[in-house]
């Protein structure tokens, strides 16, 4: 799957037909004073969330092009390495035959460590249910040779569905098209191995990843590595407050109480 | 459209005026991404199509757009004038069509003039124009004279460069608020497209109908076209963006006030015999090589309709019924409509498909209309602000004299029936679910009030009763007659054998063919419903032979399957394709080819009489200069009716001097605001995620855009201490809003010659019916965006104001 956000036209067509298809009756209306995204975040109810990233200029004449307001149709990227798949401890998480990420509800415990692991929060907890759900890529349909929903129902071809190599392909002629007209930030998400071993559902960004609340390639580490890291991290941590604690003790009384400045929300 | 959505892909520059349709036709919008990706698209070297959004807000379309400038709402003739003076100066035009396919050289009578903001015959008594002096000057055969050089000082083209002369980058800057240099930016590509081998479209919408202006605001951009040589072109063209699905099929079956199906006019008081009207009505042939088309068989049209509604009643020696066709004296259109229910001149009113609580502008006004009625009755799937008026919040039910039927209609899925869409196509679609509960079809519940009335009438008598019981309901069940069925008699036949026309060229005026609508005919011949074809994509080396995305098999579109209209323009005088890698129509020696030709498919394009392009007016040309409508024959620059500014180009005459001013001519309180008090410009709009009012009642559509707000500009946000979210009350002369807002670069400030101007913009999608009004009843009292806007209409269509009014905001503590 390739989303490419320069002609990303934010109808949000995709939310919608994915509710449709997959029979999820949506959060609560909730009006969230952002831009026009009322639906906030990819969750249980909403496996595909288009984000409003409003950097539109005050001047009276701008470029539109994808890059002044970003409109991004988010999406689980059912990554090569993926997060979540490290960490679900019931071996609920597969991949499938169309080598995409699945949960399979009756294996889920509910656990939600795959929820804490995914770095793109794709993933929700579903209360009713008790258990971890997200974009299966309409696993039903592609078995029955139909594309997701929610390329089939996108009107500009911004969401594409096909074998990834001709995707691949397809991307690299769109980005080598925009730079050539002067958009320099362009670049393609997920295309190579560098995120994630590569994501099955890539796309095409007008700005840094960032940006889009996208981790980076330096970024994008799987959790057990980055554990590692973490627990490395708590020991000198640890073994740093330890040193604070002793020479705080040693100095106490001696120094005279500062004046503390009530913070803002107080 | 004159030509249809999937042209769009053919074109190499797209300007976009007074539309958003990457929201509002977001299906439609591929084509223009395909003109996009197409890299043998473009202007100068390609590269792709280029996206022009000219609009008062940077919406989803400007998004993807190659340039978005921001423009003052309701001041697009000025905009367009600006680029016809830019063409002209910098002889741009095409100058073979200009010459060859306008009426550039048609000179025009002595006597006409334009001065101070006034053209000739104004009569300020009446605020109406005499059009006497638009006229061309005729020579003795009775035709309009010809200037082929295009030098006499009276040709159309002089008069428009005169005219046009006014409206420099600066003027245009100073009423549009769009910087010289960048309407010069705009302007270099543009200018581009008067290249035969380059061709431009322009969409818009009711972002330029919705005006006291609107007809001149597309007159404007149709004038650009014709002088740039893009009408009849493939990618090329004026491409109205109708709003939901059907809206082409109303207008062609005759829901405006003044028209009868097939653009035929209403009668007028006077008209009394079928040959008064058309003397009146039918266009003259006003050059010998024009063919009239239209002017010629306009009584053939007119007698085929009367045949399909009265059938054996209709009889040359009853001059085909044509005395039962009501001859109104008075101006019918909706503004006029509610005037009268205001003025207690009005005993009831049948809602069919609209809600006149949400739809009509001034909405306090329009809510204490329907308050003076005796009944009203409301068919809709859902309950409407219309059929729970009467107990809104704010309403008195005691004050309210009204008696309110619901009729539960079925919704469009419960129905076969055709959609006609902007593109002239008409697609015939299937039941998709059964009607639910009591749910009739809206035809159905009109048919079996016909026959009630009808029993009322042969029981008890009455004036006049004739048409209404001599009309013919030649269906198996009468009472319930079936869409196929319609669609039938709307193709119309000859009466003689009984068999369905193949084409309108077969209408007669002696009554043996009838037609329900004339430019439906051959949609529905004897070989079946062609609307119902699907030969499209899954076959395109079969289904679209020349490549030009016409796909003459799939569905059927108006008139004769033609996909272009004018298409005799898209080829040069010896018949070749002014761009030979886009051809609309082609002469191959023997006959027209490509597009099903707006022609005579085997006129010779050397025949010493052949016709002139434009076969359906009686110049045979493009009309730059018309006297088809009632505020001037040359678009020209007036303010909305409330403005921040006094016209700088004429500011005796700043609004329309011919717009119609109800509150005025009924002695009610005018309800004009003026800029001191109500600062702010303010339009409003659709949002993508909603469809009118109906999508109120839809959760999943509720769910992505469940509150209203106004779109207002970080700057002025700053300047009256209102946070992104804040509830805010939106003020004009007229009424208020309550909503939220929502704070954005994307409305900005304007710079009118030095003056600054706030910009805001306003969905009007909520009211007190709904999931949200269910959730906020407290609140949605307040949520009808049109309490806000005029109740003052165009000057010619009566088409409201919406886009334009002035407001003030204040934060709600």
């Amino acid at each position: 799957m390739f989303t490419d956000t320069s002609i990303c036209i934010g109808c949000k067509a995709c939310e919608v037909a994915c509710k449709e298809w997959n029979q999820l009756p949506g959060n609560e209306p909730e009006y969230r004073n952002d831009s026009f995204d009322n639906t906030g975040e990819l969750d249980a109810q909403n496996w595909r969330h288009v984000k409003f990233i409003d950097r539109v200029p005050e001047a009276p004449m701008t470029t539109g092009n994808g890059q002044a307001w970003l409109l991004m149709s988010d999406i689980c990227k059912h990554c090569q390495h993926a997060s979540c798949m490290e960490v679900c401890p019931t071996n609920a998480i597969i991949r499938t035959e169309f080598d995409t990420v699945y949960i399979q509800p009756d294996v889920c415990n509910g656990c939600r460590d795959c929820i804490a692991a995914c770095p793109y929060g794709a993933i929700g907890f579903n209360p009713k249910d008790g258990l971890a759900h997200k974009c299966t890529f309409c696993y039903d349909r592609l078995q029955a040779n139909m594309p997701p929903a929610c390329a089939k129902a996108c009107p500009t071809q911004s969401i594409t569905f096909g074998p990834l190599r001709e995707l691949h392909k397809k991307a690299d002629e769109r980005v080598a098209t925009l730079r050539a007209q002067g958009y320099d930030q362009a670049q393609l998400y997920g295309r190579d191995a560098s995120v994630y071993g590569g994501l099955n559902a890539f796309f095409l960004l007008m700005a840094e990843p960032e940006v889009y609340g996208l981790p980076n390639a330096r970024n994008a580490v799987l959790p057990r590595r980055n554990n590692r890291g973490g627990y490395l991290g708590v020991l000198v941590s640890a073994a740093l407050a330890m040193v604070a604690g002793i020479v705080a003790l040693r100095r106490r009384g001696s120094d005279t109480l500062q004046d503390t400045t009530p913070g803002e929300g107080s | 459209m004159t030509n249809h959505w999937r042209d769009i892909k053919n074109a190499d520059l797209i300007l976009i005026n007074g539309a958003n349709p990457a929201e509002a036709h977001p299906v439609g919008f591929q084509w223009f991404m395909h003109a996009k990706l197409d890299p043998t698209k473009g202007p100068g070297r390609g590269g792709g199509a280029k996206i022009i959004h000219c609009d008062p807000r940077f919406s989803r379309t400007s998004a993807v757009a190659d340039i978005y400038v921001r423009i003052r709402t309701g001041t697009d003739v000025a905009y367009f004038g600006g680029l016809i003076n830019y063409v002209l100066q910098h002889n741009l035009q095409h100058a073979t069509y200009v010459a060859h396919y306008t009426n550039a050289s048609f000179v025009v009578k002595e006597g006409y003039g334009f001065h101070d903001g006034l053209f000739s015959g104004y009569d300020p008594a009446t605020r109406t124009y005499n059009p006497a002096s638009w006229a061309y000057e005729k020579g003795p055969d009775g035709f309009a004279l010809r200037d082929m050089s295009l030098q006499h000082p009276r040709c159309v083209f002089q008069l428009l460069k005169a005219h046009y002369a006014r409206y420099t980058p600066e003027v245009v800057s100073e009423i549009t608020g769009i910087p010289v240099e960048d309407f010069l930016k705009i302007a270099a590509v543009v200018g581009e497209m008067g290249r035969p081998d380059k061709v431009m479209t322009i969409v818009y919408a009711v972002g330029l109908t919705h005006h006291t202006t609107g007809s001149q605001l597309i007159r404007s951009g149709a004038v650009l076209q014709l002088l740039l040589g893009n009408m009849g072109r493939p990618g090329g063209g004026m491409n109205a963006e109708r709003g939901h699905a059907n809206i082409q099929g109303n207008t062609d079956h005759a829901i405006s006030w003044e028209i009868l199906p097939g653009y035929l006019a209403v009668p007028l008081p006077g008209d009394d015999t079928i040959d008064a009207y058309i003397a009146k009505h039918a266009p003259k042939k006003l050059d010998p090589h024009a063919w009239n088309f239209f002017g010629t068989n306009y009584k053939k049209f007119l007698v085929s309709l009367l045949k399909a509604w009265y059938g054996d009643h209709a009889t040359p020696a009853n001059d085909f019924a044509y005395a039962y066709l009501p001859k109104p004296e008075g101006n019918c259109s909706w503004l006029s409509i509610y005037d009268a229910a205001l003025r207690g001149k009005m005993e009831g009113i049948i809602l069919s498909g609209m809600t006149a609580t949400s739809i009509g502008p001034d909405s306090n006004q329009v809510l204490q209309a329907l308050a003076r009625l005796k009944w009203l009755v409301v068919m809709d799937a859902f309950p409407t602000t219309s059929s729970e008026f009467w107990h809104a919040p704010g309403m008195d039910p005691t004050a309210v004299q009204t008696e309110v039927f619901l009729l539960p209609t079925t919704h469009w899925i419960e129905k076969d029936g055709s959609f006609t869409n902007s593109g002239r196509w008409v697609q015939w679609k299937e039941q998709v679910l059964p009607p639910q509960g009591q749910a009739r079809h809206d035809h159905w519940i009109l048919a079996d009030l016909l026959h009630r009335v009808r029993d009322l009438y042969q029981r008890e008598g009455g004036a006049f009763a004739d048409p209404v019981l001599k009309l013919t309901l030649d269906y198996k069940d009468p009472l319930h007659p079936t869409l196929d069925e319609l669609a039938q008699e709307i193709n119309g036949k000859d009466l003689t054998t009984g068999k369905r026309l193949a084409t309108f060229a077969k209408l007669k005026d002696d009554g043996t063919t009838s037609a329900g609508d004339w430019i439906y005919t051959g949609s529905y011949p004897e070989k079946g419903n062609l609307a119902k074809r699907r030969n499209g994509v899954q076959d395109p080396a079969a289904n679209d032979p020349t490549g030009m995305g016409f796909y003459p098999e799939w569905a059927w579109s108006w008139p004769l399957n033609r996909r272009v209209m004018y298409n005799r323009a898209s080829a040069d005088l010896d018949g070749r394709p002014w761009d030979p890698k886009r051809p609309g129509i082609v002469w191959n020696g023997e006959r027209w080819v490509g597009d099903v030709p707006d022609y005579p498919p085997t006129m010779s394009p050397h025949d010493p009489n052949a016709w002139l392009p434009f076969i359906m007016t009686g110049e045979g040309v493009g009309r730059l200069f018309s006297n088809s409508l009632l505020d001037g024959p040359l678009p020209e620059h007036y303010e909305p009716m409330e403005s921040p500014i006094v016209n700088p180009l004429h500011p005796a005459v700043s609004a329309s001097p011919v717009a119609f001013l109800y509150d005025r001519a009924a002695g009610r309180l005018d309800r004009f605001g003026t800029p001191d008090e109500y600062p702010i410009v303010a339009t409003t709009y659709r949002l993508t995620e909603h469809e009118h009012y109906v999508t109120m009642q839809i959760p999943r559509l509720v769910q992505l855009q469940p509150e209203p707000f106004v779109e207002m500009p970080a700057g002025l946000a700053r300047e009256r201490g209102i946070a992104n979210g804040d509830w805010v009350r939106v003020r004009s002369k007229r009424g208020m809003i309550e909503v939220r807002a929502l704070v954005t670069n994307r409305a900005g400030q304007l710079d009118l010659g030095g003056k600054k101007v706030w910009q805001v913009g306003i969905p009007i999608h909520w009211g007190f019916i709904g999931v949200a009004a269910e959730k906020h009843p407290d609140r949605a009292q307040h949520w009808l965006a049109n309490a806000l806007t005029p109740f003052v209409g165009d000057a010619n269509a009566r088409t409201p104001e919406f886009k334009s009014f002035l407001v003030q905001i204040e934060k709600v503590s």
